[in-house]
């Protein structure tokens, strides 16, 4: 079966911002790109695996990180069922029109980690909601799909690059039993370091 | 019980630099004075849970944002709020607004005022109630006192502000 059938498999479409990271970008991970992106490797200090996390506001948490520091690029790797609970966070988002800012939604169309159920966005196997649209809508000044491994590989950097606020779809593939992620360390130490390494 | 002069002035000489808010009938009321500040940002929220994540944003990133809801927002935001201010252990300041304290007649039995304080003592953190109308000048001092001890503690704070509309 091709990617495009089944969609990405999630790791790889994180490999993909592992390759084109570069130092002074911000990639912001939650749920199971939190996982799979601490299993990959080392951590950057301007990582910020959101675990602990308040489910649905890691893109608001991004655009305060993108408005304190407009130099730095802010990537957020969200989830789909966690973009269903915080929709308004679009439009905030777009209020504000940070120039640095990336919402990548990796979209899986289940709770992965509580046993694959499907969202409310998803009938049967497939997405009932139009993300694109719907970031289009809230007024995000780009806003591209993808469902094929080399085209996001191709594009990443140039559309992080580009003056935003942009929003990304990703089709992505569950992960089959996969389980939550756990924080890498005590949370209130790993805020303070983070907070550091931001603000150099 | 403020206005807008007063409250932007307090903000400013307490240096914060943004504040991050959705309106009630009181706090709407400050808001042009706030966006008009040429040292404070005004962040809109669509709602208040998304208050308190904006807000560690911006102060992980070195601002010093202010959280500034209703009371209700305040109940909403309990998720968002307990990952913030417990789990990050970030020392964030908010004013919440205490709907119907001074004024229960657009909303007769209100139960805001039956849950606002009790769970903000269930959260623990450092509050004080502020509903001397006729006493401003004390009060804003008192609430720059508030804010200045929690700085120095490192720990979070709300100042709750008594509303009299709805």
């Amino acid at each position: 079966m091709s990617t495009t059938e089944i969609g990405m498999p999630l790791t790889d479409s994180l490999e993909v911002l592992r390759e084109m990271r570069r130092d002074d970008d911000v990639v912001l991970t939650v749920m199971g790109t939190a996982r799979e992106w601490m299993a990959m490797g080392q951590l950057h200090p301007l990582d910020w695996v959101y675990v602990p996390s308040s489910m649905g506001q890691a893109p608001s948490l991004g655009l305060g990180m993108a408005l304190a520091q407009p130099d730095k690029q802010i990537i957020v790797c969200n989830g789909d069922g966690c973009m269903l609970m915080n929709l308004g966070s679009l439009v905030t988002i777009t209020a504000q029109a940070p120039p640095n800012y990336t919402l990548i939604l990796f979209d899986n169309g289940v709770y992965e980690i509580t046993g694959g159920q499907p969202t409310p966005a998803t009938s049967d196997t497939d997405s009932q909601v139009d993300y694109m649209a719907l970031a289009a809508a809230a007024g995000f000044h780009h806003v591209f799909a993808f469902d094929q491994l080399e085209a996001w590989q191709q594009a990443a950097r140039q559309l992080v690059d580009q003056p935003g606020p942009t929003f990304i779809h990703l089709n992505i593939a569950p992960v089959p039993g996969a389980v939550g992620p756990r924080s890498p360390g005590h949370a209130p130490t790993r805020a303070d370091l983070f907070a550091k390494a931001l603000q150099m | 019980m403020f206005t807008a002069n007063q409250i932007v002035d307090l903000l400013q000489e307490l240096a914060f630099t943004h504040v991050v808010t959705i309106p009630d009938s009181t706090l709407g009321q400050w808001e042009d004075g706030l966006k008009a500040s040429e040292s404070i940002e005004y962040v809109g929220v669509c709602r208040e849970g998304e208050a308190w994540a904006v807000a560690v944003g911006l102060e992980l990133g070195g601002a010093t944002p202010l959280v500034m809801i209703q009371c209700t927002g305040l109940f909403e935001s309990g998720d968002s709020l307990r990952n913030a201010l417990f789990d990050y252990q970030r020392p964030l300041f908010a004013i919440v607004g205490y709907r119907s304290y001074l004024d229960q007649s657009t909303l007769p039995g209100d139960t805001c005022l039956k849950f606002t304080e009790p769970i903000l003592e269930a959260w623990g953190m450092d509050c004080s109630l502020y509903d001397q109308a006729d006493n401003a000048d004390e009060q804003l001092k008192d609430i720059a006192t508030q804010v200045l001890r929690c700085r120095e503690s490192g720990v979070p704070g709300v100042a709750l502000v008594a509303e009299g509309r709805a």
